[in-house]
């Protein structure tokens, strides 16, 4: 007997509408917990080199544990594990945020203390030397260059995030996995199925690419 | 004569090393003051002490009137001080982000609140004093290093400076740009700024100086008037400096 595999077009094309209800979420997710995330890489980045131990201890600890840590177990804590803390339950869209925001926070830290680290010290000199205050010198002067030179290491961290949202079926997120594996339970069509899916997040992040790509280019003439 | 810097006893410690001892310095209003040495012999230093870009461990060190505390004490006196010193850097530092008129009005907006006409009209005129008047919205790594270094000196003088710092402003030139960067120092001397110039360019000093230092690990052991310094120097260790870098 033999064994033929027909790749059904039909059955990838019907659940497409039903899959793309993921979409949205997945893009929450994502999103909603990058830009909290950047916002605690900004943060916990410019307190892991501040001068002061006590602001750049916390900080390392933070980035060390959400960095050493996966990401699903994370996620698990947060959904499973803080409610018995917090005295009530914690919605999966919200944990799913919160752990994208965290992860990622700690990576990005480490994006923002390289970038801001990679200029050189004349630079803070120099704006020192012209009367600037340490603030100012630092909002003027090193922040815009290196956040130039972050927009590499941020686009890489957005597309590790996007992918990592795919986890978060196990808490039951209505995000591009879990949707596909509702679908499946019915239909059976596995292949087609996940190979729609693979689609849908690559759509997503050659989009990102293609931004960040653009982004980049008008950004770098100057430096 | 007003007294524009005015150090007594300083001490500068890197870690175990002494880099400079015990160091007595005047400087006189409208004096330009040449300090030359071996490299490593911590004349950078010395001016670098001026603003507050090094911090030193004893002795007293007073800027137009501000006096700066030991180990970075005095912020107040400080931030009066690098307002109204102006500094210009071996390596330039430019900001590589902003346009040549937007580098010389960056501090009179921030830190002198000028409006934005005001700061620019500074800003062009100071570059047409410097000689690139028509290369006001290039990016800095659009001009070679001899226009660079101008513009470094423009945007420090736009902070209307009562002292200028020149930190071997023209050993990372090449040698036929040197001659551009001079040319507006000698200018600027002329003009009666008061400066203190580490460099290289024994010509230099020869010409514009009103008075040589010379030091050695760390420590002032000659000063005078450039003839006598050049021609006549005391100290063998001086001798022996100016032998080796006059003989090529």
């Amino acid at each position: 007997m033999e064994f033929q595999f027909q790749f059904d077009w039909q059955a990838a094309i019907d659940s497409i509408p039903y899959l793309a209800k993921g979409i949205p979420y997945t893009l929450l997710i994502s999103f909603g917990g990058l830009l909290i995330g950047f916002v605690l890489g900004i943060i916990f980045g410019l307190l892991s080199i501040n001068k002061n131990r006590l602001l750049r201890w916390p900080a390392t600890a933070y980035i060390e544990i959400f960095r050493g840590t996966p990401i699903l177990v994370q996620v698990l804590f947060i959904f499973y594990g803080l409610p018995d803390l917090i005295g009530g339950p914690i919605d999966p869209l919200t944990a799913g945020i919160a752990a994208i925001a965290l992860n990622s926070g700690a990576y990005i830290s480490e994006v923002v203390r390289g970038g801001v680290q990679s200029i050189d010290k004349g630079q803070t000199e120099a704006g020192l030397s012209l009367g600037l205050s340490r603030t100012q010198t630092f909002w003027s002067i090193i922040w815009p260059q290196a956040f130039r030179r972050m927009i590499p290491p941020l686009g890489n961290q957005a597309i590790v995030s996007i992918k990592d949202t795919s986890l978060f079926s196990v808490i039951g997120v209505g995000e591009l996995v879990r949707q596909g594996q509702v679908y499946i339970a019915n239909t059976f069509t596995a292949f087609e199925v996940y190979f729609v899916v693979a689609i849908m997040y690559l759509a997503i992040t050659l989009s990102l690419s293609l931004i960040l790509r653009l982004l980049e280019r008008r950004g770098v003439a100057s430096v | 004569m007003t007294q524009i810097v005015k150090m007594k006893g300083m001490n500068k410690y890197f870690g175990k090393l002494h880099v400079l001892q015990n160091i007595d310095l005047t400087v006189e209003q409208g004096e330009v003051v040449v300090i030359i040495g071996a490299s490593g012999s911590g004349k950078s230093t010395l001016i670098r002490c001026v603003n507050g870009l090094e911090e030193f461990e004893s002795g007293s060190v007073e800027v137009d009137s501000h006096p700066l505390a030991p180990k970075g004490g005095n912020q107040k006196a400080l931030a009066e001080i690098r307002k109204e010193v102006g500094m210009v850097f071996q390596q330039f530092n430019l900001f590589p982000h902003l346009t040549v008129r937007k580098n010389i009005m960056l501090a009179p907006m921030k830190v002198k609140d000028a409006s934005q006409v005001v700061a620019n009209a500074t800003a062009e005129r100071l570059l047409n004093r410097v000689g690139i008047g028509n290369q006001a919205d290039k990016y800095p790594s659009q001009l070679s290093g001899g226009q660079q270094q101008r513009v470094a000196i423009a945007r420090a003088l736009a902070m209307e400076p009562r002292l200028m710092l020149f930190d071997e402003p023209t050993s990372a030139l090449d040698p036929e740009m040197i001659g551009e960067v001079l040319d507006v120092m000698r200018e600027l001397a002329k003009e009666g700024m008061t400066m203190m110039v580490v460099t290289h360019e024994m010509g230099f000093a020869r010409e514009v100086a009103d008075r040589v230092i010379y030091i050695h690990e760390g420590q002032i052991v000659e000063e005078g008037k450039p003839h006598d310094v050049f021609d006549n120097p005391q100290n063998e260790r001086t001798q022996s400096f100016l032998s080796r870098v006059l003989a090529h």
